[in-house]
């Protein structure tokens, strides 16, 4: 059967009503009796909290209450919120309480909350919640944290380290002894955050009839916040309901749980009434969780040929004040290193320490993007050090297709072993050089020269896993009124789940898209989920949907033949009818099937016939699904000024089987922009105490239209053998290698004058400091 | 303290109402009307999220008190095109994958119907320099460029890229 | 992010205005809002009265009078940009306009507001630096006249009285055939400046400058005329090697240091800014660089 809309561009199902302006973000949602949070936050980096003084705040108009930690219901009074993915290697998993009561341990830590008739009045209030704070000394800067005699990033903690893991395969040490070459790298990435448009958002109300909590948040991961929004409260599962609505991106800071979406939850239980917390852009530069802040000392042995023998380094992690996500991100950066190449030897020792600052947790690429920074710039050195080309040096070490599966010899972080799947590194990494022009660039950027103009090229190579489990279920009913109700706990923050989900059920089910009522993100409508984050759900919901869909489709034949007294075989599927292909070519709609699925009150149903027309299917992968690609950036660097502009940007993609080519695309290009951010603009600033100071989007620079080009991009499609649809995911391929590709483009514009470098964001200032000391400008100033 | 009355029409419709003088245009729309398109994601005047047409111009809402635009006219992404149909410029975005999770889609069809009006022959850079004052997190702007350029030879009477 | 509670005053006449600058207590003036609306937001500015001067039909309009170009402080700076007026005869003004914010800060942001607000790094200061602008102030004391290397004083400070405001700017209007160039770096389009440059040049036999003038701003924390260079430039021929020495001279400013930039590399900008600025003034004066 050919694909009808599986692979096709179908045009998503999500637009009309976003294009409208009737989208339903929490802000959105109107409940009579609804009031208003402000929340009173800490405004140090580490400070003992002694007394809380509300008393001018509660005489404020509008004032309804205002909530610290001792009001709030146990056991979430004091009780950590609950951290998801322990790990053993973990000496202190700690994780914030909801409210901080004696302590705060950075800035933006919430304190109290005000509750209020509208957010300007809660702001009045808040302003008037007098706090008596202890200041202590704050733990700034993690290559300081890690030292004997640092403050401490928590009072009672005697070492702010919290966990230190070796990651090693093969001999290293064999192998750097006999290596031709050693060569090493200082690199460092600054921290940076996801920055949805949308700011974070929680609407709590209270139904005291059937004692049902409904909670809508700007989650990625509905049914986890259930599940740890029961804990904090010790209610039944079933007794809250939470559901993320239209979400405004989300790239991984919104897949924790935050203190808000409990605080806001228990203010509504104790008001009786609906409690609304819309998070303002400057509260989320403060406590949305961020990404980076990792610093590498790395070493890499090749031999004569410039084949990798081992790699080896120490990598130092910020996890900022506290572990809501375990060691997740600095573990996924510590196995991510080797990438798509042969690296027989490989060890690091990763330190994980505790600041002041707001933690860290996944943001699109996970810790992957450090560690691709990382091995290629120890790549570029190589070819640079051996005078071979860039891509010649990958060509001779990338793993071959006929090596898959391809055992790397690590653990990856879903439990099993590290093991690609798929993959043809050489073709994608040909494929995106092709298009990229790059055989003749080295013409044309004498040309540019020339002009007098600087233009360079780099490379990025990554591998990536994705598709983690455990599962993410969907359920697919048929409806009397011959609509097919689709239910999953998966979300959407702008990856078109609704449409990539409806495409492959209409095509398993027989019915057409426009025929589908799903509900996405909403514990209501299926009793187990996870949500989005590692690039997950088109693995994880689309293989569940293409199982789910395939038995519906059975159960249709099956009770399609019965009706119309033909072979299961003599049937077909065509739009939400079932078409016998003998005889008078009888016909019968789906929705009657489903009628007749529900059977007559009192008589038995046939043997054989399922009760219903539905499947719920919960699909676990066994392992990750393995991406790759290859990125080629393409700038212009004006040495005067230090400006770059990223001019080209190809990228060959291999995210498995492609639903949606549309989608994917939409995906790879955004992430791109993310990666160009990272590369080029995006510092989140902090001073020695702990003080964010880049709290606006003046300070902290996201792309522009002007920054990001229109990315070429090439599908490189290896099937994944290990999942029914051979899909894989798709949303942080895009971020990975970009910075690699583009601070090595800006290196290769700068090839005149011998600079290099080895942190993100690459500022123009550094490239002029870096020029300047290279002697570039001694001739054109007599300063 | 502060309350005043303003008259403001939007889309096309008048509104008198008394308001605080510091209730934002952005707020006043949102919550005082109930049209939720218009989307506040910084209230600092730099996402863009919030731009209206304010006496035609656009402006951000954010950065604008109800009180300011009395006796203006404004128009919000509601009114750029009747119930249930989708202008040539969203029907563009639709076609050319503009958006994905649809925040800052808004402020980018205000954004693009002025520069649109202004200029029917825009070239890809005059458009993605009209879009630097509206920031997107998702597409890399790519689809909303293509989209924009679309629409604007949809406008001058060709058949759509 | 919702401001403190304030009275809202719209007066329609300039002497209404004035008086209510004069009498509230804690009382600012709303121009555009696109600087000062933040800062409410943020709650880093608290105000008890906002006086909108939008109404105010006195403060608005565009003329030519006596070899100078007056314009009213409450022009919105996107008319300014699309004004024939400024274009043939302040061409500077409208190339720096360009580079002001984004047009939909353009839309409501005035002149007037963006002098008053004196941020180091905008460009409509350093214009008015560079053609030796006058502001009229206005208060309920009348009106006064001061010249612009008087009003800027110092970091986002003027000599603006707390119950004054500028009326009006004149620009003095350079020699027709005169050549202006117009310089900034930012990190992204439509950014505050990193450091610019504003430069005029009046040439003539002989590619001879009779005056020139260099106004930089980001720098510094006021807008800069870069005396040394103006003096190596006039009376001097032009060419490539005459404008990269005076140039040089952009290295002697006092620059900040912040979390965006530190002091060298803005000394560094100011010459390279310069140099180009200077270089497309000469080249729009005629001479053949």
């Amino acid at each position: 059967m050919g694909a009808k809309h599986f692979g096709a561009r179908v045009k998503r199902l999500e637009d009309p009503a976003l294009l409208s302006g009737r989208g339903r973000f929490v802000d959105d949602l109107k409940l009579p009796g609804l009031l208003h949070a402000s929340f009173v936050r800490s405004p140090h980096g580490h400070t003992m909290v002694r007394a809380i003084d509300s008393q001018e705040a509660m005489a404020m108009p509008g004032v309804h209450a205002v909530l610290t930690a001792d009001d709030l219901p146990e056991p979430m009074r004091r009780m950590p919120i609950p951290m998801l993915t322990p790990n053993p290697a973990i000496a202190t998993p700690r994780t914030q309480t909801v409210l901080a009561r004696d302590e705060a341990c950075y800035v933006g830590q919430p304190i109290a909350v005000v509750i209020a008739d509208s957010r300007y009045l809660a702001e009045d209030a808040a302003a008037a919640v007098v706090v008596d704070f202890d200041v202590l000394a704050a733990a700034g800067d993690c290559r300081a944290a890690i030292k004997d005699d640092a403050p401490r990033a928590h009072s009672d903690l005697a070492s702010n380290i919290i966990a230190r893991f070796p990651l090693a395969y093969g001999d290293v040490d064999a192998a750097f002894a006999s290596a031709a070459h050693v060569f090493e790298e200082v690199l460092w990435q600054h921290r940076g955050g996801g920055m949805a448009l949308e700011t974070r958002a929680v609407l709590a109300t209270h139904d005291p009839v059937a004692d049902v909590l409904t909670v809508w948040s700007g989650t990625q991961t509905p049914h986890l916040g259930r599940g740890t929004l029961a804990d904090l409260l010790e209610r039944n599962l079933e007794s809250i309901r939470m559901i993320a609505p239209d979400v405004g991106g989300g790239f991984g800071p919104k897949a924790i749980f935050y203190p808000e979406e409990a605080v806001i939850p228990a203010a509504a239980l104790k008001l009786g009434r609906p409690v609304k917390w819309i998070e303002d852009r400057r509260e989320h530069f403060l406590c949305a969780t961020q990404e980076r802040d990792q610093y590498w000392d790395m070493a890499i042995a090749v031999d004569s040929a410039g084949k990798i023998l081992g790699v080896r380094g120490r990598m130092l992690h910020d996890s900022g004040a506290f572990v809501p996500w375990g060691i997740i991100m600095p573990y996924i950066a510590a196995v991510t290193v080797p990438g798509p190449y042969v690296v027989p030897a490989y060890r690091l020792e990763t330190v994980v320490v505790l600041t002041n600052k707001v933690p860290t947790t996944p943001v699109r690429g996970a810790g992957r993007p450090q560690a691709v920074f990382a091995m290629e710039r120890l790549l570029d050195r190589v070819a640079r050090e051996l005078s071979l080309d860039r891509a010649e040096v990958r060509r001779r070490n990338f793993i071959q297709p006929e090596q898959m599966p391809y055992p790397v010899g690590l653990l990856f972080r879903d439990g099993k072993p590290l093991v690609y799947d798929s993959g043809d590194y050489p073709k994608g990494q040909d494929e995106a050089l092709r298009l990229a022009g790059y055989e003749g660039f080295r013409e044309r950027q004498r040309a540019a020269l020339e002009q007098g103009r600087l233009i360079g090229i780099g490379i990025g190579n990554y591998v990536e896993g994705t598709g983690l489990g455990p599962f993410e279920g969907v359920t697919v009913r048929v409806l009397p009124s011959g609509k097919v109700a689709v239910a999953t706990g998966a979300t959407n923050q702008g990856q078109g789940t609704r449409t990539t989900l409806s495409q492959i059920v209409a095509e398993q089910v027989g019915c057409r898209i426009e025929d589908i009522v799903m509900t996405i993100g909403d514990t209501g409508a299926i009793a187990q989920g996870v949500g989005a984050f590692a690039s997950r759900q088109a693995v994880n919901a689309g293989c569940s949907a293409q199982l789910a869909g395939e038995a519906v489709r059975k159960q249709i034949i099956a009770l399609a033949a019965r009706a119309l007294g033909v072979n299961e075989n003599d049937i077909d599927l065509d739009d939400g009818l079932a078409v016998a292909t003998t005889g008078n070519k009888p016909t019968i709609p789906f929705g009657e099937l489903a009628r007749l699925a529900q059977g007559i009150p009192g008589v038995s149903l046939p043997a054989g016939q399922a009760a219903g027309l539905e499947h719920t299917a919960y699909y676990t992968p066994p392992q990750a699904a393995y991406c790759s690609g290859t990125h080629v950036a393409e700038v212009e660097v004006d040495h005067m000024t230090g400006g770059v502009k990223v001019l080209n940007y190809t990228v060959a993609h291999d995210s498995g089987r492609v639903i949606n080519p549309l989608i994917v695309d939409g995906q790879v290009q955004g992430g791109v922009a993310h990666g160009i951010g990272n590369a080029l603009l995006e510092w989140m600033q902090y001073d020695e105490n702990a003080q964010p100071l880049t709290t606006t989007f003046a300070d902290y620079m996201l792309p522009m239209a002007t920054d990001v080009p229109t990315c070429v991009i090439a599908h490189v499609e290896t099937i994944n053998p290990l999942n029914p649809l051979g899909v894989k995911g798709a949303g942080e391929g895009g971020t990975i290698p970009a910075a690699a590709a583009i601070i090595a483009a800006i290196e290769d514009a700068l090839s005149p004058f011998n600079v290099h470098f080895a942190e993100t964001p690459l500022t123009p200032e550094r490239i002029v400091a870096a020029l300047r000391a290279s002697g570039a400008y001694e001739r054109l100033f007599a300063a | 303290m502060g309350k005043q009355a303003t008259r403001i029409t939007v889309n096309g419709k008048s509104h008198a109402r008394v308001v605080e003088s510091r209730l934002t245009l952005a707020d006043f729309l949102r919550h005082e009307l109930g049209l939720t398109g218009t989307h506040l994601g910084c209230e600092h005047g730099v996402c863009g999220a919030c731009t209206v047409l304010v006496d035609g111009r656009t402006a951000r809402a954010c950065l604008m008190f109800a009180v300011q635009a009395n006796g203006s006219e404004v128009t919000t992404v509601e009114g750029l095109a009747p119930d249930g149909e989708l202008s040539i410029l969203q029907q563009a975005f639709m076609d050319n994958h503009g958006l994905q999770c649809g925040f800052c889609t808004p402020g980018m069809l205000i954004t693009l119907t002025e520069l649109l009006r202004d200029n029917a022959e825009p070239s890809e850079q005059d458009v993605r320099e009209a879009l630097t004052g509206n920031l997107c997190r998702c597409t890399g702007y790519a689809g909303i460029v293509k989209a924009a350029l679309d629409a604007a030879q949809r406008l001058r009477g060709g058949s759509g890229a | 992010m919702k401001p403190a509670p304030f009275d809202y005053h719209a007066p329609r006449q300039l002497k209404e205005a004035a008086e209510l600058l004069a009498t509230l207590p804690n009382a600012k003036i709303l121009a555009g809002g696109q600087s000062l609306v933040p800062m409410m937001n943020f709650r880093y500015v608290i105000v008890d009265h906002l006086v909108d001067l939008g109404h105010v039909d006195d403060l608005r309009g565009i003329a030519v009078i006596d070899g100078r170009l007056r314009i009213g402080a409450m022009m919105q700076q996107r008319d300014l940009e699309t004004s024939p007026e400024i274009a043939r005869h302040c061409p500077l003004l409208a190339e720096a306009l360009r580079h002001v914010g984004h047009r939909q800060t353009r839309n409501r942001g005035t002149i007037g507001g963006s002098l008053a607000h004196a941020d180091p790094a905008a460009e409509l200061p350093a214009v008015c630096a560079a053609y030796d602008a006058v502001l009229h102030l206005a208060s309920i004391r009348g009106l006064r006249s001061v010249p612009f290397r008087e009003f800027s004083l110092g970091f986002m400070t003027t000599a603006l009285a707390p119950d004054e405001m500028i009326a009006a700017v004149e620009l003095p209007i350079w020699r027709l055939g005169h050549g202006h160039g117009f310089h900034e770096f930012a990190r992204r389009h439509g950014d505050f400046a990193l450091a610019g440059a504003a430069a005029l040049l009046d040439i003539g036999t002989g590619n001879v400058a009779r005056r020139a003038a260099l106004a930089l701003f980001g720098v510094a924390e006021q807008p800069v005329r870069v005396d040394a260079a103006e003096a190596a430039l006039t009376g001097k021929a032009i060419d490539s090697r005459a404008i990269h020495a005076a140039a040089a001279a952009a290295w002697l400013i006092e620059p900040i240091s912040d979390i965006h930039a530190g002091g060298e590399y803005r000394r560094h900008l100011a010459q390279v800014l310069s140099a180009r600025a200077l270089i497309d003034a000469a080249r729009r004066a005629g001479v053949d660089m």
